[in-house]
């Protein structure tokens, strides 16, 4: 009786988060798809969710479809914006983060605990408050501006919070930062010095060492981070809301948050976020593949 | 800062014994205090701008880019601005707080029992719960947001939009974490420990929590503060899902008035919450190294491996 129980054991610990998972994660998930395929209320067109997958219908992805490829394709140019800033800002914060993770992971001696702290200090400032700086600066008799012109010397009138992708993109790239940081940090920490040593050895020079052990063995972490910044701004909406308001700035995030606010178009939110995760299925399970390999090995 | 001090005492570090390094002594000496310039430069970019919304909290005036002076008037003394005259902010700030201590509560414990069942359990189910678990944690927050509030809104269930919806929300969002860190450090632990207690007569749950969960308070910890910080950073979920007003986080409330004109009260209002979770990172530090002394090294680098 006690091997059994001792059997159960596991299962039994593990119930309470698996219960907790299914019911509000997996079940929203599927009232999203039973909503999305489901069908509008001829009067009132409120959506009615059909719970049967077999006598779902495709109305909904039909219209986010033509508005995405169709003749009047008002979906397109945001779409093609988010991958278009997305691109940009991951580019931008590996470009930022590699020599700060690298600093972080090999030279910064005695100070490497102060380094880290403030290198982690952005995840306890809440995103919006760090978005509340920018605004400040970036206002039109804020810091930037003032220094531009020199305190108003300079004649020159710089908009900076509405509708400027430039600053959409910098909102992006400071938003996410540390999230590419961190990952970059714990692969590169990892990597033996003796490799390094040892690759220097053999004659490789600086770029050689970097471009042959360093950048390789950093891969893992490379991924991570990418997948850790990217995945989240492709649902991003308040970074353009909060540093432009501006509909020439607006991402798939947008689409989604503006149609769960228009009344009767729950549907096509549904059905542009089921576009958006089938997107990024792929990626999605990249991620937990990789986490669950790294896992194995450490 | 004093980060720049950093590149000699790294290269005094690496001038160990070892001849043939001397040669590249200077271009390493170069590249070092490079990286210390960018890593200071990113430093200074990413908080400065945070730093002067905290100091603007302290103006005397109503503007946020002109300093008028310090005063704590946006935080006391402001008749209907200030943080503690204005109701609408105190029970913004409140809702926060309490929804951070609730999720943390609940996610925690699910979590840990979660990681330890995954740590033994082999199969099909534990592997599908350990997949949708890493899904939770990179799907787009607007994903689980907007599937709660259909939930809420087309099938009838026994709670509505508000604080509830928004617990079980975030719940569900941070669950992850714990998992994730108590599973790596269940990983470090091994199972040595857990055999020799079973071997001296403990049972297998008496194992686990005798020998074990000690083990693992200081991964139990770390995700706790994680969790913590988390809820009060969160936006997306809070916001679908809350009822109203009263049910607005501070997350919300910036979102909301940051663009229309608003008083350095809500700056004073970031800066609270910045502060709440800054004493709760420091002590639970604080902690962390009480229990972890003797065991130096690697830590916040064992940390942000798991991020």
């Amino acid at each position: 009786m006690g091997g059994r129980l001792q059997r159960l054991l596991w299962p039994i610990l593990g119930l309470p988060a698996i219960v907790w998972i299914v019911l509000f994660f997996l079940v929203p998930l599927y009232v999203v798809f039973c909503v999305s395929f489901g069908e509008v209320d001829p009067i009132f067109r409120t959506p009615i969710p059909v719970w049967n997958p077999l006598e779902w219908r495709f109305d909904q992805v039909v219209v986010v479809w033509d508005r995405l490829v169709g003749p009047d394709n008002f979906y397109l140019p945001p779409v093609l914006r988010t991958l278009y800033y997305v691109v940009i800002a991951v580019v931008a914060c590996l470009v930022i983060s590699f020599p700060v993770a690298y600093f972080a992971a090999r030279y910064a001696g005695r100070y490497r605990a102060l380094v880290l702290a403030l290198l982690v200090a952005p995840f306890w400032i809440s995103y919006m408050m760090r978005m509340l700086a920018w605004i400040n600066l970036l206002q039109p008799d804020g810091l930037v501006n003032a220094v531009i012109t020199m305190g108003g010397v300079v004649p020159l009138d710089v908009n900076w919070l509405s509708g400027n992708p430039y600053t959409v993109v910098l909102g992006l790239i400071y938003g996410y930062v540390p999230y590419m940081i961190l990952p970059l940090f714990a692969a590169l920490d990892r990597i033996n010095p003796s490799l390094l040593e040892a690759a220097r050895d053999l004659g490789a020079g600086s770029f050689d060492l970097f471009r042959r052990v360093v950048l390789p063995m950093s891969m893992p972490g490379v991924i991570a981070g990418t997948l850790l910044v990217a995945l989240p701004m492709m649902g991003d909406y308040f970074t353009t809301d909060m540093l432009s308001k501006s509909p020439s700035t607006s991402m798939i995030g947008n689409l989604i948050n503006l149609s769960i606010a228009t009344p009767g178009q729950s549907g096509q939110a549904g059905a542009l976020l089921i576009l958006l995760l089938l997107v990024l299925l792929l990626p999605m399970i990249w991620y937990t593949r990789s986490t669950a390999k790294a896992e194995v090995r450490s | 800062m004093t980060v720049s001090a950093a590149p000699a005492e790294a290269i005094l570090e690496e001038s160990r014994p070892g001849g043939r390094r001397s040669r590249l002594r200077g271009s390493s000496d170069a590249r070092a205090y490079g990286l210390a310039t960018i890593t200071m430069i990113y430093l200074l970019w990413s908080l400065v701008p945070v730093a002067i919304v905290v100091l603007f909290s302290f103006n005397a005036g109503r503007s946020r880019s002109t300093w008028q002076g310090f005063s704590t008037r946006w935080y006391t003394w402001d008749p209907d601005g200030s943080v503690l005259n204005d109701e609408s902010i105190r029970v913004t700030l409140m809702h926060t707080i309490v929804l951070g201590i609730l999720a943390t509560i609940i996610t925690v414990p699910l979590g840990v029992l979660l990681a330890l069942a995954l740590d033994r359990w082999r199969g099909r189910i534990p592997a599908g719960a350990n997949f949708t678990v890493l899904i939770t944690f990179v799907i787009p927050e607007i994903a689980l947001a907007i599937g709660l509030l259909f939930m809420v809104t087309y099938l009838a269930t026994p709670f509505g939009l508000g604080t509830t919806a928004q617990v079980i929300g975030l719940v569900t969002f941070q669950l992850a974490y714990p998992v994730v860190i108590c599973r790596a450090r269940l990983l470090t632990i091994g199972t040595q420990y857990e055999e020799a207690a079973r071997d001296l007569g403990a049972t297998a749950l008496g194992a686990i929590r005798r020998v074990i969960l000690p083990m693992l308070f200081p991964a139990i910890l770390v995700s706790a503060i994680i969790v913590f910080a988390g809820v009060l950073d969160d936006f997306v979920i809070v916001r679908y899902l809350s009822s109203d007003a009263s049910t607005e986080t501070t997350s919300m409330r910036i979102y909301q008035t940051a663009r229309a004109a608003p008083t350095p009260a809500l700056n004073a209002m970031a800066t609270i919450i910045l502060v709440v979770s800054t004493v709760v990172i420091i002590l639970g530090w604080l902690l962390y190294r009480r229990l972890n002394r003797g065991e130096r090294g690697g830590d916040i680098g064992a940390i942000a491996g798991q991020i």
